[in-house]
């Protein structure tokens, strides 16, 4: 059974950061697991994506035209991978920068205000973390635990950040049961 | 050890550490700056050299020295840089001195793009720099086989006295996977004081051991290529690597394909058995030598109505195909070029297109 799953939004926002603690955490539950940074003439504030792949067996194609999952940063991130997704795949729709739905009937659609709930716990650099969260709650593309102590690891060595970023996968854990 | 999860451009310059390869020349660029990044930090604390030269054609006379001296020594590079060291390599071939070079692909011709291509299949195998000389070349398709190839490339420089290129493309560089890595290589250039300038001194020797790549007299000249030939002959018959995909069917059709194109190929294969279409394929892992004999057996089995060689290149190991072939079944191309993958979808219309002209 292979999975993959697109992160996107704007350059900045720690789109490729959550894409490695999702490999780093699929990869400790000992399946197989690419991730593609895109690496394109992009531009600061551009748009930023990456694409994990998770597998039982060794991955084939890295170049994959339909994800099975979109967590979604930002509008342009929305409009221009929404439609690719594969039916009864979940899109994530950040919702305090996006103010639109997917427009598909055929898929699970989750919409956390990640931005803000950051700013609310302190800093909108976390918005990553409660996206990445309540992506994997919704999802079960990992154990849940599994991902926090990864989220744990990546900032061991920044308590301030990690405190913070604790809180960020509890609240998106929440806003995606609700 | 376990599995770490890590981008190939830096696990390629922590393998050629593990290789025992403590001598790094380099020039920066797009898709593979991190193995120069990765390395500037790690090589200080093993007590290696990492050295950023002022051009790509410095960086291969520097090689030259190294390797002339007797040192393990590689670097890194993507396209328009190899271009520019392969006069260099030239001068390294016939010098028979050891030496690495990793050629992970951009988007060409000219300044190009630098995105992820297979276009330098005919620089790595059939020159680059001038007169009769060749290169070992692999080519892995995933982070784990860029980390054994490069672990190999040393002992098989230092066996043969030739350079051996590595060739990636821009996703192998870029993308992360996780790789365990083999123990350290406890190994020294074992016969480097019959040939490399160590010193007579420290070999305590009456001798003097000339590398040069310089020789006026023809005679003396046409000597050398002879011996090279040689050497590239038992290369042929000594060193081909490949590996075989879905080719314990009956299969009609035969891939060949190689680095990520391969694994492009290998969801594209499994997805047409799903739908009763057998295609098999054989992934050469050396490019040169090339699995010549191996992919004309394979083409010689009776299901096989033809084969297709599938390249992230406009059609340049194709010929490759055709002459191991010998005119026995049909060869076809198919890829794109320039930064731009084939999917599986592609791959699939191309390859039912074509064996449908060809065989229905």
């Amino acid at each position: 059974m292979q999975k993959e799953v697109m992160f996107a939004g704007f350059g900045g926002q720690g789109i490729l950061s959550i894409g490695k603690i999702l490999a780093h955490a699929a990869m400790e539950e000992g399946k197989e697991v690419i991730w593609i940074p895109s690496y394109g003439p992009e531009m600061r504030g551009g748009t930023a994506y990456c694409m994990v792949v998770i597998s039982d067996r060794k991955i084939g194609s890295p170049i994959i035209k339909r994800p099975q999952h979109l967590v979604a940063m930002n509008r342009p991130s929305l409009d221009k991978f929404a439609p690719e997704v594969k039916p009864e795949g979940v899109i994530l729709i950040n919702t305090s920068l996006i103010p639109v739905d997917a427009g598909r009937s055929d898929i699970d659609e989750v919409k956390v205000p990640a931005s803000d709930i950051a700013n609310s716990l302190g800093s909108m650099r976390s918005a990553n973390i409660v996206a990445l969260s309540a992506f994997t709650a919704r999802s079960g593309i990992v154990e849940f635990d599994t991902m926090k102590q990864c989220v744990k690891n990546e900032f061991m060595k920044k308590p301030k950040v990690l405190e913070l970023n604790m809180l960020a996968v509890e609240e998106g854990k929440n806003a995606a049961v609700n | 050890m376990g599995k770490i999860l890590m981008k190939g451009n830096e696990a390629i310059g922590e393998a050629a550490i593990r290789a025992g390869c403590l001598n790094y020349f380099a020039y920066p660029i797009t898709p593979q700056s991190e193995v120069a990044e990765y390395l500037s930090k790690r090589l200080p604390e093993v007590d290696g050299v990492f050295l950023q030269a002022e051009s790509e054609v410095a960086v291969a006379y520097m090689i030259f020295g190294a390797s002339g001296a007797g040192e393990r020594v590689f670097t890194t590079s993507s396209s328009p840089g190899i271009s520019l060291m392969c006069e260099g390599l030239s001068y390294v071939a016939c010098a028979e001195c050891p030496a690495v070079y990793v050629n992970i692909i951009r988007g060409g011709p000219g300044l190009g793009g630098i995105l992820p291509s297979q276009a330098d299949y005919f620089q790595a195998t059939k020159g680059g720099g001038h007169g009769d000389y060749r290169l070992i070349v692999m080519a892995p398709d995933t982070v784990q086989e860029a980390v054994e190839m490069v672990m190999r490339a040393f002992p098989l420089a230092e066996k043969y006295r030739n350079p051996v290129m590595i060739l990636g493309d821009g996703l192998i560089g870029q993308m992360m996977e996780p790789v365990e890595f083999p123990d350290h290589l406890k190994t020294e250039p074992s016969n480097k004081n019959d040939w490399a300038t160590t010193g007579m001194d420290t070999r305590k020797s009456k001798t003097k051991n000339i590398v040069k790549s310089l020789f006026l007299d023809p005679a003396e000249l046409y000597k050398k290529n002879i011996i090279l030939k040689e050497k590239y002959d038992i290369i042929k018959e000594e060193e081909v690597m490949y590996d075989t995909y879905n080719m314990d069917v009956d299969y009609k059709m035969l891939i060949v394909s190689y680095g990520t194109m391969s694994r492009v190929c290998s969801t594209a294969i499994d997805l047409m058995k799903a739908d009763g279409f057998e295609v098999g394929m054989l992934r050469p892992q050396t490019l040169f030598p090339f699995p010549e004999k191996e992919i004309f057996a394979a083409a010689q089995k009776e299901s096989v109505k033809m084969l297709a060689s599938i390249e992230m290149s406009m059609g340049q190991m194709v010929e490759d195909v055709e002459r191991s072939v010998k005119g026995t079944r049909p060869v076809e191309w198919y890829g794109k070029a320039g930064g731009e993958v084939p999917t599986p979808e592609e791959v699939i219309e191309a390859v039912t297109s074509m064996y449908n002209k060809e065989c229905a």
